[in-house]
């Protein structure tokens, strides 16, 4: 979030505003954003005095460097809220479902196949497009044609039946376990129970779910955007420079790269968090490694090196 | 097991109902505006909403308008208004083109993702393993639109080894539909490459510790066919039931991100095209056929997961 | 019995390669078992005694593991076997049956295909018609009802007893002449445990099949074993007949193990009886005699490893490894009226 900052101080604009410089100093030498024939310049890194470190943009001159954080913003912006909306969603829908089973979880588990078995992109894909045409209007919600929050909501939607199967499979389990019995024995209600019993014993699932569909949520944001039915302009994203930057790949391919390579790191380093967490949260995962030891309860060798090597 | 067949049709026809509704709302009630504008696109003339608003009938109960909807979309009626062609000619004509790139690259990413996984699970912990762990959490990594135009600056732009794509028909030209496919293939196949090369070892490995192995050795069996008979035919059963599900979303989805990117005339394209354009029964179209192939597919996994895997068949489908 | 051994064990050691050192699971065990006799192998977990019995058949060889000493067969030496060697007395002349019979079937395969895949393995050319037929046979001869339908079933379908059944009748299947059975009634309910047990007993006496019974539940032991195994740390503690270690047991750990038996014969103790402490991590032993840190009974020389004889006097085949005297210990192990095993410091001063 530091973008808007580092932006303001090198180029005294915003992403999208013409450059209102036109020419720029390098080694002394006055050279043009653009050349004549349209072809951005390449990036500066520190030749210019920090102005186009990594170079201008199509035929507009825009810095793109600029242009990367403000639209790793909105992309971050995006895929954080999305992924926040939806594990919220997704959780109380499984704790409903798992606690309440009968007729309450036929009703969310049913809905849930059915939006799972959906060709989710294509689907994603219309209702994008279709809201940003003509925004939404459900009932008291509201959300304007060009807004971030239609791709917001499309993700958020879709997202919500990848983190409820699994979660309401685990509220599931846990509802059978002997606490929850002495919970309701004690008379604790049922939000108690499923809020105050259950819930804490999801905590780990649920944050590292989170962290792995933040990277979902920021890939099928490019995806949609990258296709049109995301952020639309004036807004821009990681997705929308890119659909700009295949334009002119033979000319100048780090338009396109650039933005790419920003959402890999993005999503790749999400990635090894989410791992992480969930090797230092998931209680069995540490077990297994006691286990290694353990050969008499398995009575197996070669469980001790394969577990180990599992474990990597 | 027949009669889990039938069960599990049925099922189907109840979701493809359920799927045609969802796109129903999704276009026509949901949008905040006059569905008929939105059908007409951005740049729409008021006639033509005036011409749209009388064909579809949209002064009728919600109930009339999902069966004219129905309809249009059974009777080939659907079309794109600008220009004017029917939607499932031009989806038809997609048809060569994305099957090749799909089904190409899923046999590609089956091969080695599944020769990967059985390498890295039987040398776990091994050097081999680790590598082939690096290259697969790589490909896992890097996302379509990162490497197609790395790959296309490189490998086309700069050192002309492949062709600029344009999707060449088998009929045509053998050799040329395959050089103008190799590029499109890795790409989409290199995600998928990683992502079952870990599934594999990762089931492998659990299935390898597991009790029955154990017995089959004690049976006096020879490494290689407690491999083959035991671990390899139960560590493939979750893999064949997600490579289904995994086509049916890549047809779905990365095929068409694909197809954009290295200008393959196949349905994704058509769709994506009509994005650029705000055409909406394109994309109408493209979505039910689209959701119509998942859910059978889906179908099918289910079907062949039964199969494979006898404590499936007897009693309801369990919470997973 | 004096027949000539029929498996002769001597000095076997097996060790594992960890990131933390070597794992010595087995360490040093010796035995005979005879044609027809039932040798109970007796121990907490992390004692050795499953190691043991699967090195016998060489399912413990691994990169990381060092077997040393000798297993024989018949006079044949299997830890220098080859692969081959050992997969083919596998099922053949040797069988084992494991814990679990849950996971020990493959859940996508009919029960009767595993078996048959058993008999064909040694035997190709029986036909699957055959080799069904033979399923069918050792499915009634282990008591399996219904043995016509049942061959076709999946795992899934049977009952937790029926399907110990259905091993064991795998086990048969080639007519060994050892049978291993690794806590075989361990994973089932106690009913079910007798008539698995008898079930065991009855194919010991009708076939003369000589039995090794993995087992940590002195219950057990008592109705079908005719010598007995004590383990402790990968080290026999104690060895002899059924009614030597029952009715004269020399080491603590014994004492313990029996003392832990709750009897309905007896008065109902103050306390559910255990030996307190936890067997000791196996790459943290302590010095001498491994049992010192739970023994009451620790005097000074037990910092000295004690070797395995039989300090009654006269030679015999009851051994252990415990410094006492056997006066001590026909004095030590009795506690409040009956044999058993204090925790360390609680014992009365005599």
């Amino acid at each position: 979030m530091a973008a808007p900052l580092w932006a303001n101080h090198v180029a005294g604009t915003g992403p999208n505003e013409e450059h209102t410089v036109d020419t720029v100093t390098v080694d002394g030498e006055e050279k043009d954003v653009v050349t004549p024939e349209g072809k951005p310049i390449g990036p500066q890194l520190f030749g210019a005095g920090g102005k186009f470190f990594l170079g201008a943009d199509s035929r507009l001159g825009r810095d793109e460097m600029v242009r990367l954080m403000y639209g790793g913003r909105t992309s971050l912006q995006i895929g954080i809220t999305a992924a926040l909306i939806a594990t919220i969603l997704a959780v109380v829908l499984a704790l409903l479902a798992g606690y309440f089973r009968g007729w309450v979880d036929g009703l969310i588990a049913r809905t849930l196949d059915v939006i799972w078995s959906l060709p989710v992109f294509l689907i994603g894909l219309s209702l994008g497009i279709a809201l940003a045409v003509g925004g939404l209007k459900l009932g008291p919600l509201e959300i304007s044609s060009g807004s971030n929050w239609n791709p917001i909501f499309v993700i958020s939607l879709f997202t919500v039946p990848y983190i409820a199967r699994p979660i309401r499979g685990q509220v599931l389990a846990l509802s059978e376990k002997e606490f929850v019995e002495a919970a309701v024995a004690q008379g604790a209600g049922p939000l108690r129970v499923m809020f105050g019993e259950i819930l804490p014993n999801l905590a780990s699932t649920i944050i590292v779910f989170f962290t792995l569909m933040i990277a979902n949520s920021m890939l099928f944001e490019a995806g949609l955007s990258f296709l049109g039915a995301g952020v639309q302009p004036p807004n821009s994203s990681w997705g929308t420079m890119i659909t700009v930057g295949v334009e002119l790949l033979n000319i100048q391919p780090l338009l396109a790269i650039l933005p790419g390579l920003m959402i890999m790191l993005t999503v790749l380093s999400l990635n090894i968090v989410g791992d992480a967490l969930r090797d230092a949260l998931d209680p069995r995962g540490k077990a297994r490694m006691d286990a290694a030891l353990e050969f008499e309860a398995h009575g197996g060798v070669a469980a001790g090196s394969q577990q180990q090597a599992a474990t990597i | 097991m027949a009669r889990f067949i039938v069960r599990r049709l049925a099922a189907m026809i109840g979701v493809l109902f359920a799927v045609s509704v969802i796109v129903f709302v999704v276009f026509m009630v949901l949008p905040k505006q006059n569905p008929a504008q939105t059908l007409a696109g951005k740049n729409a003339t008021p006639v033509l909403v005036k011409s749209i608003e009388a064909e579809w009938g949209f002064d009728d109960s919600l109930v009339v308008q999902y069966g004219t909807m129905m309809k249009k979309i059974f009777t080939g009626e659907l079309t794109s208004y600008k220009p004017r062609i029917p939607v499932d000619n031009q989806i038809k004509e997609g048809i060569p083109a994305t099957f090749s790139l799909t089904i190409g690259a899923a046999i590609i990413w089956l091969f080695f993702g599944l020769l990967l996984g059985y390498l890295s699970a039987i040398r776990a912990g091994g050097w081999l393993d680790r590598i082939l762990t690096g290259v697969s959490i790589a490909g896992i990594s890097i996302p379509v639109f990162l490497l197609a135009p790395v790959l296309l600056y490189f490998l086309t732009y700069k050192l002309e080894i492949f062709p600029n794509a344009q999707y060449v028909d088998f009929s045509e030209d053998p050799y040329e539909w395959a050089r103008h496919l190799i590029l499109p293939w890795f790409t989409l196949a290199l995600l998928s490459i990683g992502f079952y090369s870990r599934v594999l070892r990762s089931n492998m490995l659990d299935v390898m510790n597991e009790d029955y192995v154990r017995t089959a050795r004690a049976k006096g069996l020879s490494e290689r066919e407690v491999m083959t008979r035991h671990v390899l035919r139960n560590s493939l059963i979750p893999v064949i039931t997600l490579f289904g599900l995994d086509f049916g979303a890549t047809i779905a989805g990365t095929a068409i991100i694909t197809e954009v990117l290295f200008s393959l005339d196949g349905i994704g394209l058509y769709a994506a095209e009509a994005v650029r354009k705000f055409e909406l029964p394109p994309i109408m179209g493209v979505a039910l056929y689209g959701a119509f192939f998942v859910v059978f597919v889906n179908a099918l996994v289910d079907i062949a997961y039964a199969y494979l895997d006898p404590r499936v068949r007897l009693g309801e489908s369990s919470s997973e | 019995m004096s027949a000539a051994p029929l498996l002769s064990v001597n000095d076997l050691r097996v060790g594992f390669a960890t990131e933390d050192g070597i794992v010595q699971a087995v360490d040093g065990v010796s035995f005979d078992l005879r044609p027809g006799e039932v040798l109970a192998i007796v121990g907490e977990s992390g004692s050795g005694k499953s190691v043991t019995a699967q090195t016998l058949i060489g399912l413990t060889r691994a990169n990381n593991a060092r077997i040393e000493g000798s297993v024989a067969l018949d006079g044949k030496e299997l830890t220098s076997a080859s692969d081959a060697e050992m997969r083919k007395l596998r099922g053949e002349r040797v069988a084992m049956i494991f814990q679990d019979p849950m996971t020990s079937f493959n859940p996508v395969y009919r029960i009767g295909s595993q078996i048959v895949e058993a008999i064909r393995t040694h035997r190709p050319d029986t036909s699957k018609a055959d080799g069904k037929t033979r399923v069918v046979e050792l499915f009634e001869a282990v008591g399996i009802p219904n043995a016509a339908q049942r061959v076709d079933d999946y795992p899934h379908e049977f009952s937790g007893g029926m399907r110990q059944r259905a091993m064991i009748a795998m086990a048969l299947a080639l007519e060994p002449e050892v049978l291993i059975a690794d806590e075989p009634t361990t994973a089932l309910d106690v009913t079910i445990q007798a008539q698995i047990l008898g079930l065991l007993e009855k194919l010991n006496r009708e076939r003369n099949l000589a039995t090794i019974l993995i087992t940590h539940d002195l219950g057990v032991v008592a109705e079908v074993a005719d010598r007995v195994l004590v383990m402790y740390a990968g080290k026999v503690v104690e060895e002899g007949t059924l009614d030597e270690i029952f009715y004269d047991p020399q080491h603590p750990y014994t004492w313990g193990l029996l003392g832990s038996l709750t009897r309905i014969d007896r008065p109902r103790p103050h306390r559910l009886p255990q030996i307190a402490g936890s067997p000791p991590s196996l790459l943290d032993l302590p010095e001498g005699c491994p049992f010192r840190p739970r023994c009451p009974h620790e005097f000074s020389k037990c910092t000295e490893y004690p070797a395995l004889e039989s300090r009654g006097g006269e030679a015999s085949d009851h051994r252990d490894r415990c410094w006492l005297s056997p006066e001590q210990k026909r004095e030590k192990r009795q506690v409040e009226g009956q044999i058993g095993l204090e925790a360390p410091g609680e014992v009365r001063q005599a």
